[in-house]
Parts: structure tokens; sequence; C-alpha cells
């Protein structure tokens, strides 16, 4: 069906082609015409469009009430990591840009009255006027201060309350805690020292200075690096996207490469206060729906041990897809079923070789009273610009962040090129 | 749909799979690292490098060669897999790397466990096929030369 669409869509991009025939100009310098939907497959009765390019690594986005899109990018572009895009005449695309903040991060979102952004271990925040622009870019506010900045999963993401708190994920520096990281046959450490400091949620208050581990409350543990969060105001929630392991035919006794490529799930979490969801001791293997032990702990594929204690998660997604957005869309452009539903974005695997990658997309599951209500499907596909993604690096553009835009239409990014997209709905 | 019968496709794969470890996996240790080979071997230390490339370094570094953003360095074109002076590329593959000094520009997160457990013939094949694939033109490293390099074993 899929199929079908692309192959009509191609067809009416050629038909328009010969239509406005002019073959003997076809080197004149005419604006190129935007690609159909800005490249991406969509549902009928959806399009898109390239609201912004080339803005930058871009991570996490948020689009004010007014329109506005903040963008946080990954390193700073021309010396600014919080770029401003406007879009003035209404058309769609971004026509002024500005930026401020030298430091790179992922975590950008706006909560009563202030700009909150992070870099990789720390969190900023900044006043906002009423037309939700900063009122003065050189006084941000630090109010996270010191958290564990290792070289793996170590980018932090922010989502608020509704009661004055802050949530940041801070990424275990490590695959699985092993004695020698990402090492053939070498056992874990138990318990899991980086747990102390890492690997879990932390939740802070939103307006404090300079707050550190000590202040902040060890909101969730064993979670192994999130990027994609969302607070919930169905259930009034936090739910996460868990980065799963990788590497389990590290332990080829008991896993073979394709086990590996398939194990474990990439899962979603509603996180409950003091909840442990098991990493680095257990994973989530889909196919036995269970949580079993990781065979850094003595686990062989099927042994439950003291996972049977572990909190569990709410879905469960293929693996090594990299969820780097979550989104619970909340707007009334969209049909109905769409209504507190969640989207993620799935950055792409790299853990999946030699076998092709798989994610590079952004999939939609329903939802009713923070369960899912449904199975996921693909919403928007066409990133990577490729049919197969074998390698990464072919991926042209790889989604990362998700915003909702006043009118209900969804902004996607991509951190590869710095698209930014815009998703909108007509009956 | 696809995805659906993708995943019962999958699942049946899986379950398949354990039955077939399941033996294995009562025996001991593996003592030694044994490379599944087709029954010749190949000939060229080139294709004996891209069988250990295939079991132990394409899962991070990619099958073209060019690894992943942030995470792992790319080994095509990468000034410090091609250079002259072959001995830090020897040594990254014997002892690992944890080190995050940039790499052409960029730094990447992950470690690399070392690769000591492979045979100085098995580490010169595996860099001769990495310094002449993927767009690299180097020269072949020998066992000598890798040799010289590994740490003494420590009792």
């Amino acid at each position: 069906m899929q199929k079908l669409l692309v192959a009509a869509s191609f067809m009416l991009v050629v038909s328009g082609v010969f239509a406005s025939g002019t073959p003997k100009e076809k080197k004149a310098h005419k604006p190129k015409a935007d690609p159909v939907n800005a490249g991406l497959k969509l549902k009928p009765g959806f399009s898109a469009v390239a609201f912004a390019e080339n803005v930058g690594r871009t991570r996490h986005i948020f689009v004010t009430p007014k329109g506005d899109v903040y963008a946080k990018l990954e390193r700073p572009k021309d010396g600014k990591a919080i770029i401003l895009l406007k879009d003035k005449n209404g058309d769609n695309k971004a026509d002024e840009t500005s930026g401020f903040a030298n430091y790179g991060g992922t975590g950008i979102t706006i909560k009563d009255g202030y700009l909150y952004a992070s870099s990789n271990s720390d969190v900023y925040r900044y006043k906002l006027n009423s037309n939700y622009e900063v009122i003065d870019t050189n006084k941000g506010e630090r109010i996270i201060t010191g958290l564990v900045n290792g070289e793996q999963h170590n980018t932090k993401s922010i989502v608020l309350d509704n009661s004055g708190n802050i949530y940041v994920n801070i990424g275990a520096p490590a695959n699985s805690c092993q004695e020698e990281d990402r090492a053939t046959n070498s056992k874990g450490k138990d318990p899991c020292p980086l747990l102390e400091t890492a690997g879990g949620i932390w939740q802070f208050k939103a307006d404090k200075i300079d707050q550190t581990y000590s202040n902040g409350v060890h909101y969730a543990s064993g979670i192994r690096n999130v990027v994609g969060l969302d607070w919930n105001t169905e259930v009034n929630d936090l739910f996460v996207m868990q980065h799963g392991r990788d590497q389990l035919d590290m332990f080829p006794a008991h896993f073979t490469a394709h086990q590996s490529v398939e194990l474990p799930a990439e899962i979603m979490i509603r996180v409950k206060k003091g909840g442990n969801y098991g990493w680095p001791y257990c994973y989530y293997d889909p196919f036995q729906k269970k949580t079993v032990l990781a065979p850094e702990y003595g686990g062989d594929g099927k042994t439950v041990g003291r996972c049977a204690l572990m909190d569990q998660p709410v879905a469960a997604f293929p693996a090594h897809m990299a969820p780097n957005g979550l989104l619970f869309y909340t707007g009334n452009l969209f049909p109905e079923k769409y209504k507190n539903g969640a989207f993620i974005a799935f950055h792409g695997s790299w853990n999946r070789a030699p076998e092709k990658q798989e994610g590079y997309y952004v999939v939609f599951m329903p939802f009713k009273n923070g369960r899912p209500a449904g199975d996921w499907e693909v919403f928007a596909d066409g990133f990577a610009g490729v049919e197969t993604v074998n390698a990464p690096r072919q991926a042209q553009h790889r989604p990362c962040g998700l915003a909702q835009g006043p009118d209900g239409s969804l902004y996607v990014s991509d951190d590869v090129k710095g698209t930014i997209y815009k998703i909108s709905y007509k009956k | 749909m696809k995805k659906f019968s993708a995943i019962v496709l999958f699942s049946g794969i899986f379950v398949f799979a354990i039955a077939q470890v399941k033996k294995p996996s009562q025996t001991k240790k593996p003592a030694a690292v044994k490379i599944k080979t087709s029954a010749t071997k190949p000939a060229t230390s080139k294709a004996r490098g891209a069988v250990v490339y295939k079991t132990f370094c394409i899962k991070c570094h990619q099958v073209d060669g060019g690894g992943v953003q942030h995470l792992n360095p790319p080994l095509a074109e990468a000034s410090a897999v091609v250079a002259k002076d072959k001995s830090k590329i020897i040594k990254v593959v014997l002892n690992g790397m944890t080190s995050k000094e940039e790499i052409d520009g960029e730094v990447y997160g992950n470690n690399m466990a070392p690769h000591n457990f492979l045979n100085d013939q098995q580490v010169a094949d595996v860099l001769t096929f990495i310094r002449s694939s993927f767009g690299n033109k180097a020269s072949a490293v020998t066992a000598a030369e890798v040799k010289k390099l590994r740490p003494a074993k420590k009792k």
C-alpha cells in the first residue's frame, strides 16, 4: 500500500514535469521545486514541508504558542546552539533566524514563562516575554550543574511537570556496566557503581539555582539511556523511551549474531517514582514478552532471576532503533485516533550490522488513559532518502526531536543536515 | 501488517536459534578464538581479513567502514587507518581505545575493547583488509609488525 502511494506520488511528480514542459529551458536558473512532502512518505491526508533547512545538528525542538520554533543544536553553529526560527510571512517556511548560547546539547522546552535548555552536564533557563522570546539571552540561570557527562550517552533531555519540577535523564556512560566495556565475555560489575549517578531519571526544582545531585531526587533507576521523553498530561505522568543495550553476542555461548540484532526491545517506560527498570542486570525480550537476566550477570537468554522484581515497560519496539523523540499528541488538527497517542522519532539503528538497519522514521501508537490502545505504525518515513539503510552514514536525514505546533501540526527535527519538517493534515 | 508478520517471523527464528545454542552453552568457556570459515581457507591475507572483519568489527564500523556518527569512528579514508606508520592502528586493535581524542575533526563516544584475543596473523589480516578496502589504498600489515607491538603477557 505504502509502495503504491510512493509510486503514485512519483507519477504525479513526473506528469507535473511534463505538463509544465518547456524541455528546452531545462537548464534555466529557476528555483528548484520542493520535493513532494519534503521527501517524506505520509498517510493520506497528511502533508509535509521543510520548515527550515541546514539549521545545524538539530536535536530537540519546541514550538511556541506563536508558532516560532526553538531548536537545540548538538554543537554550536557560528557560536550559537539555541536557534529561534520565525515564519513571519506565514508561508510555512522560516524566514528569520537568530540564535544564542554557545553550549551544544539536546534538551529544550518551554514552561510557565521560561525557556529551558541543556548542555551535556548542565541545565539553564531564560525568562521569556509575552511573545515567548528570551528577554536577555545573556541572562541564563544555571539551575542544574555537574551531571555525569561521560562520552557515551551523555546528552540530557528535559521535561517539566505541572508542579514546578523538571526531569532530566542521566544516561549511563557504558553499554552494560562490564568490567571491560564492550569486551567479549566480560562480566558485569555487581552492583553496578554507575547507577549511583547515572542510568536513571533525576528530578529537580524548576526554579532553584545550581542544583546538583545532592539537591535532586533520584526519581527512577535502571534506565540505560533516554533521549525521547514527555510528560503525559492525560494521566499526569512521565514517559520515557529507553535506548536498549547493544551487543548481546559479546556472549557467543548464549547469543547468535542474529539474536543480537533482534534483542533487546527498545522500550517505553511509564516512570514511577522509585521505579527500577533493570539496566544493566536485565533486558526486555519482546518475543518472550518478559524482562530477563543479562548475560553479564549470568543470564542465558531465558533465566529471569532477579529481573522478576523489576518494573515493567508499557510498550516494546524493535531493537536498536534509537528512539530520540517522544510526544503525546494533544492537538485537534489530526484525526481523532491521534488524540493523546504517542509519536516516537526513531533516529535509526547501527547495531544491526551486518543486517540492514532499521528505524529512521516516526511512528505512532494510539493511547488511552496512559496505556497503549493498539499497535504502532509507521507515521512518517523517507527521512533517510534511500530505500534501504545498510550503514548509518547512508541516511541523509535522521529524525530526532518532536514538537507540536499551536495549530496541531507536528514538527520533526533532523540532526544530520538540520532540516525541520512540519507535518499538517487536511481532510 | 508487514511489521507484524516480520516480528512473527523473527520470533520464529529466535525460538529456533535458542534451541540451537542451548547445548553449546553448557560447554566450557571457549579457550581460543575460532573463526568460522568455509571449508576452503581463503588464500590471501586480505581475504582472511575480510572474514575477521565480518566477525569482530562490522557491527560497530559497519559494512561500508563508515562507522557511526558520534559513536564509532570510520575506517574508510581515516587518516590514522591509512597512515604510513602502522603502529597506531595495530595498537588500537591490540589494546582497544577508550581515549576520546578528536579523529579527523570528530569525537566518538563508544569504547573499543582490546582485541588481543586475535593472533598476530589475524590482526595483520584484518588490518590488511581494512587498509585496502572502503576506498583505502594503504600497504599490507604483517604478522611480524603486529608481534613487535603486542604487549608482553601479564602473569
